[in-house]
């Protein structure tokens, strides 16, 4: 038992680590790409391509001061910021990254909840996706905390529509995970990999789950309030939205949230449609053993380029557009993919 | 050994969740201190195997119930509430009913009729996967669960009723 609570805590460290280092470069390469989009350069002045940009934006917001306003529900106002980045950061646990790491002896698998390895294969919590949409249904808390609690007109406005968005989006999101887990009969993120790797990508000939996958995506650029769907924290009505009282560390955390759920809504979009970690393998054994968590990241890169794509190409929303995309586009769009996959999957079957 | 530690923890904060709700004066607070209680029941149902409860304990109780009472409460604004003389009557009457409620709890756990095999059960035995649970509501329960969703349809129906009824 021993044994297995220092195997875990390692690699919550690794993983974690590794997780805020890519959400300080998602910043970055933000930074670059939108400034690209726009004709202008983006940061180059700290370090080589304005690489050492995030270490000298973390000193910055750790350096500067720490307001907080009068007349703020003081608990709530320090809560809700922590609760936002520790709700991003927890969802990254039930992920899997690859197959299996052998370490001389020890065998693990490279995700943070995984069981026991027996017989080559790793054993995973069978509610992975379900956790998944737990966590996220519980970040609209932070959202809607902040706003209410700084008790400030833009701010509760941000924070009311960011709840009413996240709450019907949702349920998009949800259903549109559906077709992929029929497909799979399995709620384990790692079987509906290893299904892939037999069956073929579900996007493609594993199911051609192409509807459900915009719907995700479409969902998934709602649920982590980024352009077209960024009404939370519209800066041409709303000041700055939900964290418009928010300075200093405090903002950055808010930040920090925003950037983990965008890597986590691309890690789940690549296990569940693009395959997880499954790509040609080649070359020495070492090679072969990283080639896994390589195809992983670089579709994980993709699907966060286009998230930098659309923000620097599309215009915003207007709010009751929103509610009626989600409720009378992608909702029965949704329902339509399932019910579509559950008839061809009953007609192959009979 | 690591179930007990676990469970006696989240045991604990459940339950002063549920203190601290009923302590608590600010709405707002009280939203939170259930949401922790629900969070901890979560916990405690997966630590008994019972995995897709669980889950659903999350996103439906934690998740999409206690969004619509914060966000109710943030639309109103709802202020402090006052102690009035309903509030002293529930202490007066209220602190009595809980002792009875634990004492006749702990007769009923130490003096259980039957004997004491069947009382426990392993971990995970009582089968709450999420395939266990699909096939007993497919199979054995398929009548009562679609009768379920219809009285969710008519609930939703009549909530969209309710709510046009301006537009005339």
């Amino acid at each position: 038992m021993l044994n297995y609570i220092i195997i875990a805590t390692l690699k919550s460290l690794i993983v974690i680590h590794i997780l805020l280092g890519a959400v300080a470069y998602t910043v970055w390469l933000e930074r670059k790409l939108v400034g690209r989009i726009q004709n202008r350069w983006g940061p180059t002045r700290v370090g080589w391509f304005g690489l050492l940009q995030p270490i000298a934006d973390g000193v910055k917001f750790i350096l500067k001061e720490d307001l907080t306003p009068p007349y703020v529900h003081k608990g709530l106002f320090v809560l809700a910021p922590l609760l936002a980045v520790v709700m991003a950061l927890t969802s990254i646990a039930v992920i899997p990254f690859g197959d299996l790491i052998h370490i001389g002896s020890l065998s693990t698998g490279l995700q943070i909840t995984s069981g026991p390895v027996a017989d080559g294969r790793v054993g995973d919590i069978n509610i992975g996706v379900l956790l998944l949409l737990g966590i996220t249904s519980l970040a609209v808390y932070g959202i809607a905390l902040a706003g209410w609690s700084s008790n400030s007109k833009y701010s509760l406005l941000g924070s009311l529509r960011a709840s009413a968005q996240m709450v019907s989006y949702e349920l998009s999101l949800g259903l549109s995970l559906v077709g992929v887990l029929m497909l799979s009969g399995s709620l384990s993120l790692r079987e509906i990999v290893e299904r892939q790797q037999q069956h073929g990508w579900n996007i493609a000939n594993g199911g051609w789950q192409i509807l459900g996958f915009f719907v995700y995506l479409i969902a998934a650029y709602a649920e982590t309030n980024r352009i077209p769907f960024d009404l939370p924290e519209a800066e041409t009505e709303l000041v700055a939205g939900y964290h418009t009282e928010y300075s200093a560390m405090k903002f950055a955390m808010f930040f920090m949230a925003e950037y983990a759920n965008m890597v986590t809504v691309a890690s789940v979009a690549t296990l569940l449609f693009f395959g997880g970690w499954d790509g040609p393998l080649f070359g020495p054994p070492i090679v072969q053993a990283l080639l896994p968590i390589f195809w992983f990241v670089l579709k994980v890169f993709g699907f966060i380029f286009i998230y930098i794509w659309v923000r620097g190409t599309l215009p915003r929303f207007r709010y009751d557009q929103l509610m009626a995309f989600g409720w009378k586009v992608l909702l029965p769009l949704a329902i339509a993919n399932i019910l579509i996959t559950g008839l061809v999957l009953s007609l192959r079957s009979s | 050994m690591l179930h007990l530690v676990l469970f006696f923890i989240f045991a604990a904060v459940c339950v002063a969740g549920a203190i601290n709700l009923l302590a608590q004066r600010h709405p707002i607070s009280s939203a939170l201190s259930l949401i922790v209680v629900m969070g901890s029941l979560a916990v405690l149902y997966l630590l008994l195997g019972a995995e897709f409860v669980a889950a659903v304990q999350i996103i439906i109780y934690a998740g999409a119930i206690m969004v619509l009472f914060v966000f109710v409460i943030m639309l109103l604004n709802a202020g402090e509430e006052e102690h009035g003389i309903a509030s002293r009557v529930a202490t007066f009457g209220g602190l009595p009913a809980v002792g009875v409620l634990v004492a006749l709890v702990i007769y009923s756990l130490t003096h259980q009729s039957g004997s004491g095999a069947a009382a426990t059960l392993a971990i995970g035995g009582s089968g709450g996967s999420t395939r266990d649970i699909a096939t007993l509501l497919f199979s054995k329960f398929l009548l009562p669960f679609e009768v379920t969703s219809v009285l969710i349809l008519i609930a939703i129906m009549g909530a969209v009723v309710l709510a046009r009824r301006g537009d005339r």
